[in-house]
């Protein structure tokens, strides 16, 4: 091949690739740009603060919903984390290498890959019927817990690996122990890694449907949840819920709540951003 | 030591979660599961109930006639939605369980048959015709296998879910057996509006859903007259309500359990939902009966009647005959 056609080839590629990357984020802007627009007119404090409604679109809020989503995502954070945290850096920094931790190993990658309805029956049946917990938020959030856990671990464990094991070393080497070593400087060193991959476990858990459908969230409900034992609904069913009334006018405050779930996601992740970013600083390595 | 900081915050923030995590308090708690198509009413209901009775929470979910039932045999709810009446099977589970039912219907749902706006020859069809498009194994794949002179194109189906209680109403109606359905070339959904945006879409094309879809798009689709032997009615309010758009009007129903039924809120609840129904029904798309059968449906909620009168009537039978028949046991 001629120095010409290979910079022809090295040109067309570079075409191929920006047209994909070009596309991917056209894909996005359309999507966003369509629920902006169909959504923004509805979207106002009374819809936020008011309860739904079925008899007129125009009263209808998505309150309950909303407070659902947040405590559902609150209490998922809250049992979730510790849960996550402590499996990762017992796999990563306590526990020897053998067939045990393998077999672990495995089973919480393959777990990841589950889909979520499963968890969904899976929390239907443990935590609503068994434990007779009932369509509580807590049942709620801690079938969101199952269902997160394995990739809190799995991009914990990947932070943790990737912390230097000169860090570990000079811990040691000035006399720190085990604990104080992970707790002291594994940990801190780890945390932009470990949060980022909280916070997009949490978002897919406030974006999910399926498990909190299956375990049976409510489609009306008047109030927010008033502790975790309360009943509570959540933006993607009230979302779901409202696409499929016959009145169109049901269909366009439905992109109106669609709009606050999407405010809602890209505030966690510029927390998480933000997060990572301040302790990104500090690191000296 | 930058982690402590962010471990206070999460201890707070658990801490503030569960404190005083019990449950609502004072209020009373009324909850309600099952069919989509009941839904809107129920939730309707219980939106208006919230202005009435400020410390009754009544909560409403979805789950299919069928998951209702499930939920109500388990004592999780105390009023279930049905878009069919109770089945045997799940009559007896409920018995099993220790308590029993009331059935109250609540109003009438038409289903309407529907085809396209530019189809113009299919307007009217008899119930034979329908089973024909519609029975399992049905050879109809062009409209000209329905009535000689229609014309050789070739037709798509849309049809509700078969989890649905419209699809276990239709196809019971129309095919002479609950889930007695054709498969092929056919599109089900759970999601009305995609059968609502396939019928508008295919120029040839027929399908099903409730009669609250069909208001809402009557400027986008036909709806089908259809002939149960006394030639072909349109459904509409006036003759869904006076029965003569048969077999296709059913009553659609809730089961309040007799032992919730004892406690007051449930009991005040159930009368409300009674005295609003003909409005509320109206206004989310449904039908209303007539005055006179919501008076025999209240006497018989205010006796306590159990028992199922609705399973087993023939589709179509009018509902003040279901009610005085049998409706004593």
């Amino acid at each position: 091949m001629s120095l010409k056609s290979r910079k022809m080839v090295g040109i067309g590629a570079t075409g191929v690739f920006m047209f994909a990357t070009i596309l991917a984020v056209l894909i996005l802007v359309i999507l966003i740009f369509e629920i902006v627009s169909s959504g923004y007119k509805d979207l106002d404090w009374k819809f936020i603060t008011s309860p739904p409604s079925v008899l007129s679109a125009e009263k209808a809020g998505i309150w309950p919903a909303l407070m659902g989503s947040i405590w559902l995502m609150a209490l998922t954070a809250v049992i979730s984390i510790p849960v996550g945290i402590g499996a990762a850096i017992y796999l990563e920094e306590l526990t020897v290498k053998n067939k045990l931790t393998r077999i672990i190993e495995v089973n919480i990658s393959n777990l990841a890959g589950v889909p979520s309805i499963v968890y969904g029956i899976l929390g239907l049946g443990i935590f609503v019927r068994q434990f007779h917990m009932g369509r509580s938020v807590l049942a709620g959030a801690l079938t969101m817990s199952l269902l997160i856990l394995p990739v809190i671990i799995v991009s914990a464990r990947e932070a943790l690996k990737a912390v230097p094991d000169s860090i570990r070393q000079a811990a040691y080497g000035l006399g720190a122990t085990k604990i104080q070593t992970i707790w002291h400087h594994v940990l801190p060193a780890a945390v932009p890694g470990i949060v980022t991959g909280i916070i997009l476990a949490l978002s897919r858990a406030v974006g999910e449907t399926a498990p909190i459908a299956m375990i049976g969230a409510l489609s009306y409900i008047h109030d927010a949840p008033k502790g975790v034992m309360s009943s509570f609904t959540a933006l993607p069913l009230q979302i779901y819920n409202w696409i499929s009334y016959p009145q169109k006018e049901f269909h366009e405050i439905a992109g109106a709540a669609i709009l606050v779930l999407l405010i809602l996601l890209l505030t966690m992740n510029s927390i998480a951003i933000t997060i990572r970013q301040r302790f990104e600083r500090n690191r000296q390595w | 030591m930058k982690i402590r900081p962010v471990l206070f915050s999460f201890a707070a923030i658990s801490a503030a979660l569960f404190t005083g995590c019990g449950g609502d308090g004072d209020t009373k708690k009324i909850v309600i599961d099952g069919s989509s198509t009941v839904g809107p009413v129920s939730q309707a209901m219980a939106e208006l109930y919230a202005d009435v009775e400020k410390n009754v929470a009544v909560e409403v979910g979805i789950s299919g006639t069928g998951g209702g039932f499930v939920k109500f045999i388990a004592k999780e709810t105390q009023i279930s939605d049905a878009s069919r009446p109770v089945k045997e099977k799940e009559e007896a589970s409920i018995k099993e369980a220790g308590f029993d039912f009331i059935e109250v219907p609540v109003c009438f749902d038409g289903l309407t048959v529907v085809i396209n706006k530019e189809n113009t020859f299919a307007t009217s069809m008899t119930v034979a015709e329908l089973k024909k498009i519609w029975e399992k194994g049905s050879a109809v794949t062009k409209w000209s296998d329905v009535r000689e002179g229609w014309p050789a194109e070739d037709m798509t189906f849309f049809s509700p879910g078969s989890v649905s209680g419209t699809f276990d109403y239709f196809t019971e109606a129309i095919c002479g057996e609950s889930g007695n359905s054709r498969q092929e070339k056919t599109t089900f959904s759970e999601d009305d509006n995609v059968l609502v945006r396939g019928v508008e879409s295919n120029k040839f094309s027929i399908g099903y859903f409730g009669f609250a879809y069909y208001v809402e798009n009557k400027d986008r689709l036909t709806a089908v007259a259809v002939d149960g032997g006394s030639g072909p009615v349109v459904p509409t309010m006036e003759t869904i309500t006076n029965g003569t758009y048969s077999p296709l009007s059913r009553p659609i129903f809730i089961y309040v359990s007799t032992e919730a039924a004892k406690r007051e809120e449930v009991a005040k609840f159930v009368e409300y939902y009674l005295d609003n129904a003909p409005s509320v029904a109206k206004e989310v798309g449904y039908v209303p009966f007539s005055d006179s059968t919501y008076a025999l449906i209240k006497k018989r909620f205010a006796d306590r009647v159990t028992g199922s009168v609705f399973r087993g009537a023939p589709a179509g039978t009018p509902i003040d005959q279901i009610l005085t028949g049998s409706g004593t046991n």
